[in-house]
Order: C-alpha cells, then sequence, then structure tokens
C-alpha cells in the first residue's frame, strides 16, 4: 500500500534554464526565453518578456506587456484577478498581490498538499501606486534578495521626497532632475511628489509618457505631467522645475537642455554613498520597489514557511538567515533577472 | 544631530563649490548656537574628540549582528564608518526618546573616558538614525572627508555675514568652538570680536597675472622685481612668545615644520616663500619640498635630509609697529635689517632683480636662473601691504608653462552641470621600443578648454569608444588613430604611483591637435629628460 506523502517540492518547481519550472503543471513563471506557458509575476522586462504561447497574468500586467511589446506579445493572454483560482493541469494557481508595482502578483502553485508561493520582485513599504503585499502561508517561499543584505533598510519614502522638496527650494535657479525607473518608480516618486502637496507641473522624459498615462487611466492620480521634450533651447522655463526621466537619459545629451541640474536618482542602492558617488548623483533618493532586509526576512517568517528559495540578488547573506533562524534555505541561481534593476 | 548628518550627506555629493557654499550658509542660518559653532569646527578639524580605533568599531558591531552577515554586508559596502552605520540595529522607537542634539553627543564623546568610551559610543549609536550614525562615526574615526576645506567653511561664513573673508581669517585663531561671539557678529547681534590672542594670521596680500599690455602702461621705474619661488607661500607670525606657522590661507601648519618654527626667535610677522634646502648653495626642487607638506609628523631623518627654510619677502610686523601701512619701500628696508639678524639657515632674503625696461625683464623671466623659479613678481614700490588681490600694485609673471602633446585614452563623465559631458580627460604619451610602442598614462585633466571645444571633444569621446567601465570610456588611440592634446603644465614630479613614474602639476589642454597624427605624439622620455 502506497503511503499518502505530500509533493516534494523541487517535484512542484525547479529551475530549467528557461526559468522556474512546474512539472505537473507544464507551465514556467517568469520565463527569459519564450516558452509554451508562462505565468508572468509583473511588467518589468526581464520577468515579462514577449514571445510566449500562452500568458497567464493580471490584467494590468497584461495591458503593461502590450504597452511595451505591442498586442500581439503573446499568442494568446488570459486576465487572472488577484484572489482568483485557476486550475492549469490539475495544478492550482492562485494571483497575490505582491506590492512591487501597479499589477505584480505573487503566485502560489499548490498541487498534492503542497502548497509554494514564487513572489516574483515584492516590497512591504505603503505605496499608493499599487495594491499592498499579502502574505500567503505556504509550505516553500520563494524570494528575491535584491537588497538581501543588513546593510539595507529603506528609509520612510516620505522624507525622501521631503529632502527632494527642500532642495528645489534651496536651489531655485537649477532644475532637479530624477532618474526613475519607467514602470513603477517614476510613477510612485510622482505620486509621492503630489502627496507631499507640490502641486506645480511635474515635468516627464518622453519614456514615461505611456506607462504614466496608463496608471492615470488606472485611477493613480499624478498631477499635471507635462513633457520635458519641449521648448528646446528655452533652458530657463526649466529653472526650479522637477524633471523626471529614465536613469540613462540623464547621462545622455537629452539633459544638457536643463539649468545647471541637481541630480537626484530614486533608488534603493542610493542607500551605499560609493554608489551614489560613482554615478555622479548630487541628491540620492532611497527609494526602492524591492524589499530591505527587514522586509524580506520578517516576510519569510510570516509565510511560515519550513524552506527558502532565493531567486535573485544577494542570496548568501540571505540564506545564512535562514540557517541561524533554522529555516531551510537554498539558492536557486536563475539567471536573466537584473539585480540593478530598481 | 540629524540636520548635522544631512549636511554632511550631502557636502559629500556636492561637487560644485557654489553648491556648497549654499548648503553650508542654510546650515548656518537654520541651526542655533552651539550646534551650528560644533558643525564648523567639525569642519575646519578644529574639534577635539578622543579617537575611535576601527578594531574597536568592529568588535562593537559584531557584538551585536552575526560576524557573517556583518562580513557579508563590509565587502559590499567597503567603507567601515559606514557598514557600521548601516548595520547597527534600530532601536525601537520610544516616547522617551528625544533627537540627540550635535552639542549633546560631543559632550558625551568628549567627556567619555578611556574605558567607557565603547560603552559611551554605543548608546550615542542606539539612539542615533542610520544618517546620524554615519556622522557620529565620522566624528569619533576622525577626518570628515566630504570635500570642504577650512577656507571653504570660512567663505561660507564670509557669506552668511555678509563680510569678506579676510576679516575671518584674521579673526579665526583667536576663537574657539563653538564660536558664538563670532556668530553673533556675524548675525549683527554683537560687535566683532575683539583680536585678544596673540600670534593671530594677517590676511595675505595677492598679485594679479600680467595680462597682454597690462604693463605697456606702467612706468617700470616705479616698480622693484623679484623672482617667483616655486614653493608654498608663508606666514611667520612670533608674538608675544606664541609662534606659528600660517598658509596662505591661515591654516595652522606649524606643526609639520618643528625644525623652522624652532629657528624663530624675533618678535615679527614675515611673508615669504616656504622651501627646502641649506641657502644659500642649495634650494631644494618642488619634489624635495613635496618631502614635508602633508605630513602629520616629520621624522628627524626627512628634517635633516630636507630641512625647510623661508625665503622672505616681506614685514607685516616688527615688534609692536604694524608695518602694513609702509610703503613697500621701507617695509623692505626693515626686512632687510631684519632677516640680516636671523639664522641664516632658516631665514634668507628673497633677491630682488634689476632690470631696465619690460623687455629685459621678459628676458629673465623666461630664462630664469633656477629650475625652482617660475618667473617673476612685480611690486609697487609705494605699495602698502592690502589684504587680498588688489588691481595694480602686484603682479605675476610666470614663465611659459611646459608643454607637451600626449594621446586621449580615457574620459570620464563629469559631475553637476557636466554631468552628460565627457569632460575629464586621461591622457599618454608613447613608450617602450620602437616596433612595440605603447601608450602610458602621464596625466588627467578637466579644464584648458573652451565650451565649444568641450562639445567637440564629448562627441569624439561618444563616437570612438571602444569599452566602458561604468562613468569611464576608453577611446581608441593607437599608431594610426587618436586625438592628439597638447597639454600645458606647469612642472613634473617624480611618481612612485603612476606607471609612468611621472607626475604633472596643474595639467590642463592648451590645444586640440585634430591636424595632429597620433604616432606623431610625444614619447615618455620627452618628460622624463625634464626631471632633474
Amino acid at each position: 500500500m502506497p503511503i499518502f506523502r505530500a509533493m516534494r517540492p523541487r517535484d512542484l518547481l525547479c529551475p530549467k534554464p528557461a526559468g522556474l519550472y512546474c512539472p505537473p503543471g507544464d507551465f514556467y513563471i517568469d520565463p527569459v526565453r519564450p516558452v509554451a506557458r508562462a505565468l508572468i509575476t509583473h511588467g518589468h522586462s526581464d520577468h515579462a518578456r514577449a514571445g510566449h504561447g500562452h500568458v497567464l497574468a493580471t490584467g494590468q500586467t497584461l495591458d503593461i506587456m502590450a504597452l511595451r511589446y505591442g498586442d500581439d506579445f503573446a499568442g494568446d493572454t488570459q486576465p487572472i484577478a488577484y484572489g482568483e483560482t485557476v486550475t492549469v493541469n490539475g495544478v492550482s494557481v492562485t494571483f497575490h498581490p505582491a506590492g512591487h508595482v501597479l499589477g505584480s502578483a505573487q503566485i502560489a502553485v499548490e498541487h498534492g498538499g503542497t502548497r509554494i508561493v514564487a513572489s516574483g520582485d515584492y516590497k512591504r513599504m505603503p505605496d499608493a501606486t499599487c495594491a499592498p503585499f499579502e502574505p500567503v502561508r505556504c509550505d516553500v517561499f520563494i524570494t528575491e534578495a535584491t537588497f538581501g543584505l543588513p546593510v539595507f533598510r529603506h528609509p520612510d519614502d516620505r522624507a525622501e521626497i521631503g529632502r527632494l522638496l527642500k532642495s528645489v527650494a534651496q536651489f531655485p535657479e537649477r532644475s532637479h532632475m530624477v532618474g526613475a525607473y519607467a514602470l513603477g518608480k517614476a510613477q510612485r516618486v510622482m505620486r509621492l511628489i503630489r502627496d507631499a502637496g507640490y502641486d506645480r507641473p511635474l515635468y516627464i522624459h518622453g519614456a514615461l509618457e505611456t506607462l504614466s498615462a496608463y496608471y492615470q487611466e488606472q485611477g493613480v492620480d499624478l498631477g499635471e505631467l507635462r513633457p520635458a521634450t519641449l521648448g528646446k533651447g528655452a533652458k530657463a522655463e526649466f529653472a526650479g522645475a522637477i524633471v523626471i526621466g529614465t536613469p540613462s537619459a540623464f547621462a545622455d545629451r537629452w539633459a544638457r537642455r536643463f539649468p545647471d541640474p541637481v541630480s537626484c536618482f530614486a533608488s534603493g542602492w542610493m542607500r551605499i554613498r560609493q554608489r551614489a558617488r560613482q554615478r555622479g548623483v548630487e541628491l540620492p533618493l532611497i527609494i526602492s520597489d524591492h524589499s530591505d532586509w527587514d522586509e524580506l526576512t520578517d516576510t519569510i517568517r510570516e509565510t511560515g514557511a519550513s524552506e527558502v528559495w532565493v531567486t535573485h540578488g544577494r542570496e548568501e547573506a540571505l540564506v545564512r538567515w535562514c540557517e541561524l533562524a533554522g529555516i531551510r534555505a537554498k539558492a536557486l541561481h536563475l539567471v536573466g533577472y537584473e539585480d540593478e534593476g530598481d | 544631530m540629524n540636520r548635522f548628518a544631512e549636511l554632511l550627506d550631502r557636502l559629500v555629493l556636492t561637487p560644485s563649490r557654489n553648491g556648497k557654499l549654499t548648503l553650508l550658509v542654510d546650515y548656518f542660518r537654520a541651526v542655533e548656537d552651539p550646534d551650528r559653532g560644533l558643525a564648523l569646527a567639525a569642519i575646519t578639524g578644529d574639534l577635539t574628540i578622543a579617537a575611535v580605533k576601527p578594531a574597536m568599531l568592529r568588535a562593537l558591531v559584531t557584538e551585536r549582528m552575526d560576524p557573517v552577515l556583518f562580513g557579508y554586508s563590509y565587502d559590499y559596502v567597503g567603507d567601515l564608518a559606514e557598514t557600521v552605520s548601516l548595520v547597527w540595529p534600530e532601536a525601537e522607537p520610544s516616547d522617551s526618546s528625544h533627537d540627540p542634539t550635535l552639542a549633546e553627543v560631543v559632550q558625551a564623546l568628549q567627556s567619555a573616558s578611556r574605558s567607557d568610551g565603547p560603552r559611551v559610543l554605543a548608546a550615542l549609536l542606539d539612539a542615533a538614525d542610520v544618517s546620524a550614525r554615519f556622522a557620529i562615526i565620522k566624528l569619533v574615526t576622525g577626518g570628515l572627508r566630504i570635500g570642504v576645506t577650512a577656507r571653504l567653511a570660512k567663505q561660507a561664513l564670509a557669506d552668511f555675514g555678509k563680510v569678506d573673508v579676510a576679516e575671518i581669517e584674521e579673526l579665526w585663531h583667536g576663537l574657539e568652538p563653538p564660536y558664538r561671539p563670532l556668530f553673533a557678529w556675524l548675525e549683527g547681534k554683537a560687535p566683532k570680536p575683539e583680536k585678544l590672542a596673540a600670534a593671530l594670521f594677517r590676511p595675505v596680500m595677492l598679485s594679479n597675472p600680467v595680462e597682454d599690455r597690462d604693463l605697456e602702461k606702467l612706468d617700470p621705474a616705479d616698480y622693484a622685481a623679484e623672482w617667483k619661488w616655486d614653493g608654498i607661500r608663508v606666514q611667520v607670525v612670533s608674538e608675544r612668545g606664541v609662534r606659528r606657522l600660517y598658509s596662505r590661507t591661515g591654516d595652522d601648519v606649524s606643526g609639520a615644520f618643528p625644525d623652522l618654527v624652532r629657528a624663530v626667535d624675533f618678535e615679527a610677522v614675515l611673508d615669504g616663500e616656504l622651501l627646502v634646502g641649506r641657502p644659500p648653495e642649495w634650494t631644494g626642487t618642488f619634489s624635495d619640498l613635496q618631502q614635508r607638506l602633508n605630513r602629520k609628523s616629520v621624522s628627524p631623518k626627512i628634517q635633516s635630509e630636507f630641512p625647510a627654510f623661508v625665503r622672505c619677502y616681506d614685514l607685516l610686523q616688527l615688534g609692536e609697529e604694524d608695518t602694513r601701512e609702509l610703503p613697500l619701500a621701507q617695509r623692505r628696508t626693515k626686512l632687510e635689517t631684519l632677516v640680516a639678524s636671523l639664522d641664516p639657515t632658516r631665514f634668507d632674503l628673497s633677491p630682488q632683480v634689476a632690470f631696465s625696461d619690460w623687455p629685459a625683464l621678459d628676458a629673465l623671466r623666461t630664462h630664469p636662473p633656477h629650475p625652482i623659479i617660475e618667473g617673476v613678481m612685480i611690486k609697487r614700490h609705494d605699495s602698502p601691504y592690502l589684504a587680498g588681490r588688489p588691481k595694480g600694485p602686484w603682479f605675476k609673471w610666470k614663465r611659459d608653462p611646459f608643454t607637451v602633446d600626449a594621446v586621449l585614452m580615457y574620459a570620464q563623465r563629469g559631475h553637476g552641470k557636466r554631468s552628460s559631458y565627457y569632460s575629464d580627460f586621461t591622457f599618454g604619451v608613447w613608450s617602450g621600443p620602437e616596433d612595440a610602442t605603447e601608450l602610458v598614462p602621464v596625466g588627467k585633466a578637466y579644464f584648458g578648454f573652451t565650451d565649444e571645444e568641450l562639445r567637440q571633444l564629448d562627441k569624439y569621446v561618444r563616437d570612438n569608444t571602444i569599452e566602458r567601465f561604468g562613468p569611464v570610456r576608453s577611446v581608441r588611440a593607437d599608431r594610426q588613430q587618436g586625438l592628439v592634446l597638447e597639454i600645458a603644465f606647469e612642472g613634473l614630479n617624480r611618481s612612485t604611483r603612476h606607471r609612468s613614474g611621472v607626475a604633472m602639476r596643474f595639467p590642463r589642454i592648451s590645444r586640440l591637435r585634430w591636424d595632429k597624427p597620433a604616432a606623431e605624439a610625444d614619447r615618455i622620455e620627452t618628460l622624463t629628460a625634464m626631471l632633474d
């Protein structure tokens, strides 16, 4: 007589060159190369790629993929709501909010009495531009470790924006150029600026227009946004202005149209002074869409997981912490996810 | 404490001088006594706090966290003070906790006994937030390293109080942290503090460079000329038994030159050039002088190998008499008499150079008799000694700079206004045997070009990049292709830190040689031949 045993976690999800694979369900989570069936946690380009046969993701993630890659980014798409469960080849799959960017989700995969949560990228700090993270009890918790070192503790984001606005008042003749990733961070920064009571127009780089408009459509109020690409030659127009662009835009010739810019960069990496110095950042804003060290370790405890798999980032420190806490842990060594993207 | 911590965080990343001044002035305006004065003292290096050793800091933190996790963290961050400030366990916020002031922190640190030190430091770190922790650790490990000189801090005080920086410099050494009377005066709430202390610094008189046609209008008979020595400008002050050696900007540098200070046995204030050597037969080069600069302590060996002396050219005070109002000719006479009575190995007189007309002086300037002469000084006989850089009485007329044709090798993005431009350029000259020459870097320059030339250079870098390393790009530079830059510089030192073995003084890009093939740029031998 076979004795009933819960499925071994590694038989439910395992790392493959294309990404995290579920053999019984025959699907991948956030695959880095085209596959027949993909479940996507969120719209950042290292997690959401074009060319899959079938994509299951939240409606907002699907919208974002369509905006970035065009409507034909996948053979077939299926939207799923937060909290909704669908069955894929007998494996039940539920999406829960991850608090990372608009539409971001953790994916709970359950089969044969074993539940694994693949959390994608996530954060616990409140963010007015997306649904808050929801801890899900599970046997195995798969976590990122982008900021998986005790040195990373993100401060209150409102205080960071407070420093930006103080500097704007202190240097009224200069423009403040805020580097922020195009999906999520940029809109969060805009929203934080609005919440701090700043109601003058914000100037944005062309690369942010589509996604910012989408956020506004989805009910995230970002106030008046103006293109920073107009008014060539009229430098003085931008004195005292806040200009938001992608980080790469500021190293570009594009940046020259602004008067004596104060370069700011909104990222969790800005916690480390040398990082700021290397990039020539004058005003680092420590605002991250990833969990800091305390959020990572608190979340692991909250999920009640007896085993933790670490996908990308500084795995060794988080694995060490789990060992000290008596939780089994290993690094998955998945390749293809950007460590730097924040 | 948090405002001080924020100030440090901003200063360290603000490249522009004006930006730093704004931050400092705003801080002095917003923060009350005694915190602002203590911050000022911390920046100027006038705050005395018993130093904490890195090993002790490390011990404190590893008592509080897993040493392995600390090790990973330190490896990643690379700076001990910063790592400790980041990983220090956050205390639970309680209602009774209040944000400690800088004064409270300094008071706690200064009054801690040796055995008590670690406990006091730990308690302060427990009560502080992450920025404040960094600031506290910087205070106790010594050396803020925030790119603000004492001179810049004094300029900020001058801007804050709308007074001339010379007034601050003159008062400075008579004042003590937290400088309440100084701030009260700068805010117009009290009269100017009296100069009570002895041996204060006197603001120095500076010259203007000779520009085209400046001299045509001047009568050579009104002027005296002297050699311009390539040492460092110093002021020797001896009053009521207090002896000090000041740099041009009023920094007290006595500690580095005990041999010289010992020889001060007069009551006067002298202005002159600090050099090394044994006058009159041997005057050392600038490289020799560098053996004595930027040292905390000087060994007897270095003192005897490179003895310091002052080549005097002006007299600001003699006994009780302030001579600054007297015309130069009279000061000079008094100076000659005084110097004749001093230790000749430590003080000699900068000789005046006779000349009949400007072309004759020009010939002397371009062919000076000694390698450590970098031109001539021209001073009006009737000029009083005035603080600052008045236009007219004094001129400096330097010999032409050296030039070398080098090839552009690397470019780095600039800061602030120049953050979108590749504006810091590393250049090299050819070295090695004729059949296998390679470029060896000899220097880095980030000025000398016009805005239009910067645009051209930036475009060249972007169009010819072969590799990128963060903010740095390497550009194509070989025998067939490369951009030749004419580099002007003031002198050359031997260097063990650079592969080329030479370090340029004050290099700048004087011309872009679009016309010159890279293979025809200079070889390293051209430079090494210039070393003495």
